[in-house]
């Protein structure tokens, strides 16, 4: 088999062999990769011995209650397909990231949240068992109860703690498949935080879009969307069509995305938002996967592609926090295109899942020669608010910065890692440069 | 509602294909081999068929011709009758797979041409004595013309197609409908490894043309549709151009 250029969403990229299987017990012990959404390396195998195996054609449902929801499914299954045979029933995944290409095992293995985090937590929250396949060769069950150091270490592990086979969780039923929504234009990121918080205390999902190059008096401009599952006697009787599939079609010149393109880009989605206040009916794609629609969005960043950056400041760093770091960012010219803030809830005792009690700040940065640069002076401002940062996103955090941010958590999930796989035979490129695995 | 039995239904196309059908409220046997697989199988097509779907698992091993007749029966005792029968299953290698390996060789060729057909024959019969069906067997555009990238492969899918074209001569006035379905290049377990060429085509919207073929009882469907016009050019093309073109 000769080898291909396998790419994190941002198009980071190992050259290497992607191999599948129908039957993934018969995969060789190496990492396990999905959908490749995962922005940075956390997807790519390390490069001297750069084999990956796609799950994603392990995608059978293997169980559905329809009377309790509790369905079982093997890791490869994504949200799409999911979603296209229960949404129509009346059945939603308890927590969806911002996008449906995502499997069920990568949405485990990142432990992935949404916009109801500050009520129902991480996905990893809502699975009751795992099946896996462990480093020397046994497959195992784990769950909450159940080998719970394992299932700890791999719920948010990034996938090295062993193979993800099966994934079993409950399905929440909705009254609607319709979103009831509304959003409102914020003058700055100040009261942009206070109203996030207000809203949260009464919506189940929220989350927002702030302006991060404006700087002074309205820096953090923004709009603010909250929302919640519409009742029947509000949304319309029919099911929701999905919106129409398009692709980028080129990969763009570097040039596009410039200071002043991102500029009018944040000036008008700021002031699109004419009225101060918006409420309806929205439907559940657009809502929560609005970029799904366009497939190789990532293709707009150019060939040297793009980072996310996305950290959680928590409620410790006192207030004001938020506005700190988009004077870090500020000061270093923005750069970014989209920023979206989040209030998070309760912690994971998932020993590396990511969000705690605080704000999250999620940033789309085009790579350009001054980008770890940029990372560092985050990084090391985030490290001082006791913030941490999401491996699902990261391409350039240096090991010192991630140790010092994870010095309480970290021992426990390397604990379980040498019980599980005392040779690291599931590395990733990320684990080579965040845990120091032999590339 | 139709009763579909589908050898090869645990995995690439034939998967595909079941869960378009039970997505309608047809019911599907799952054919195949490896009692695990089965189950699985079964399972995720009872989740996702709508309420009143029947699915069912029955053994049946393409490499076993004895296991043919007694799964047909099986199928059509428990489900009540048989309306569509489907082969999906088959095996691939390439050509220098296949000339460095004969005893491969035997067992691609045995496996897409003789068993294949085996089964239909068994297909065949039930259907008709049935008072018709569809039959529906996974050919591929690789039988088309002989060519030097894939020439054992396509010469036991040439085979394949030519009886199915005879069967739909013969058969279908009586009731039985033969439907050859000439894929493209899918991206499916069967081409793992393998370059994809242009116009390669996902198993979902392959499924899609498929099922639209047999509901209309199209003797010959390419899919993706475009390789019909692609398949067309190359036929047309002289033996001194093929002998220098590369597929």
């Amino acid at each position: 088999m000769t080898d291909s250029r396998i790419e994190g969403w941002g198009r980071t990229s190992v050259v290497g062999q992607e191999l599948s299987f129908d039957n993934l017990e018969q995969s060789p012990p190496v990492l396990f990769r999905g959908l490749g959404r995962s922005y940075g390396d956390s997807s790519l195998p390390p490069s001297a011995n750069p084999v990956v195996v796609n799950t994603t054609r392990a995608n059978r449902m293997l169980a559905f209650d329809s009377a309790t929801g509790t369905l079982r499914a093997e890791a490869g299954l994504s949200l799409l397909d999911l979603h296209r045979t229960l949404l129509p029933r009346g059945w939603f995944v308890p927590v969806t990231p911002g996008t449906q290409f995502v499997t069920l095992g990568g949405a485990v293995a990142a432990d992935v949240h949404g916009k109801n985090h500050h009520v129902d937590g991480c996905f990893g929250s809502h699975v009751r068992r795992l099946k896996m396949r462990v480093a020397d060769g046994r497959v195992v069950e784990c769950g909450p109860d159940l080998e719970r150091e394992l299932f700890l270490a791999t719920v948010g592990g990034m996938g090295l703690t062993g193979q993800i086979l099966e994934v079993e969780f409950p399905m929440v039923r909705i009254p609607t498949p319709w979103i009831w929504q509304e959003s409102e234009r914020v003058g700055d990121i100040d009261e942009y935080i206070e109203k996030l918080k207000e809203s949260s205390a009464k919506f189940p999902m929220t989350v927002g879009w702030i302006d991060c190059l404006t700087p002074g008096k309205h820096m953090g401009r923004g709009i603010l969307m909250k929302g919640r599952w519409a009742h029947s006697h509000e949304a319309p009787s029919k099911f929701p069509s999905e919106p129409p599939n398009l692709r980028f079609p080129i990969e763009a010149p570097e040039w596009l995305l410039n200071p002043l393109s991102i500029k009018a880009f944040n000036f008008g989605f700021y002031w699109k938002h004419l009225q101060k206040k918006r409420e309806g009916i929205v439907d559940p794609f657009s809502y929560f996967w609005p970029l799904d629609f366009v497939k190789d969005w990532n293709r707009m960043y150019g060939r040297r592609g793009f980072t996310q950056y996305q950290c959680v400041l928590p409620n410790e760093a006192g207030p004001g926090a938020a506005r700190r770091f988009l004077e870090v960012l500020t000061k270093r010219g923005g750069a970014s295109f989209l920023c979206v803030i989040k209030d998070c809830g309760a912690e994971s005792p998932a020993f590396l899942s990511f969000p705690k009690p605080g704000i999250s700040v999620a940033l789309d940065i085009a790579i350009r020669n001054d980008t770890q640069s940029l990372i560092d002076d985050l990084n090391e401002h985030v490290l001082k608010e006791g913030g941490r940062i999401y491996l699902a996103k990261d391409t350039f955090t240096r090991p010192e910065h991630f140790r010092a941010m994870e010095e309480k958590r970290l021992p426990k999930f390397l604990a379980a890692r040498e019980k599980w796989d005392p040779q690291h035979r599931f590395r990733s490129a990320q684990s080579v440069r965040l845990f120091g695995d032999a590339p | 509602m139709k009763r579909v039995a589908i050898l090869g239904a645990t995995r690439g196309m034939g998967r595909s294909l079941a869960r378009r059908f039970v997505e309608r409220g047809d019911f599907v046997a799952v054919l195949g081999r490896g009692e695990d697989e089965v189950k699985r199988s079964v399972a995720d097509l009872e989740a996702r068929g709508v309420p009143g779907t029947r699915v069912i698992g029955v053994a049946c091993d393409l490499e076993k011709p004895e296991s043919f007749k007694p799964a047909l029966e099986e199928v059509e005792q428990r489900l009540d009758g048989l309306d569509t029968v489907v082969v999906t299953a088959g095996a691939f290698a390439t050509q220098e797979q296949l000339e460095r390996d004969p005893s491969l060789a035997a067992k691609v060729l045995t496996l897409d041409f003789a068993n294949t057909v085996l089964f239909c024959e068994e297909a065949r019969k039930k259907l008709l004595m049935r008072g018709g069906g569809t039959l529906c067997a996974f050919s591929s555009v690789a039988g088309d013309r002989g060519r030097s990238p894939i020439i054992m492969y396509g010469a036991a899918k040439a085979g394949l197609s030519a009886y199915l074209e005879g069967l739909d001569h013969k058969y279908r006035k009586e009731g039985l409908v033969t439907v050859c379905v000439k894929p493209g290049f899918v991206r499916t377990g069967m081409t793992e490894g393998l370059k994809a060429p242009p116009f390669a085509g996902e198993p979902e919207a392959v499924a899609d043309v498929v099922i639209a073929g047999i509901d209309d009882g199209t003797p010959v469907v390419y899919a993706p549709p475009i390789w019909r016009a692609v398949m067309t050019a190359i036929k047309a093309m002289p033996r001194f151009v093929m002998r220098r073109v590369k597929f």
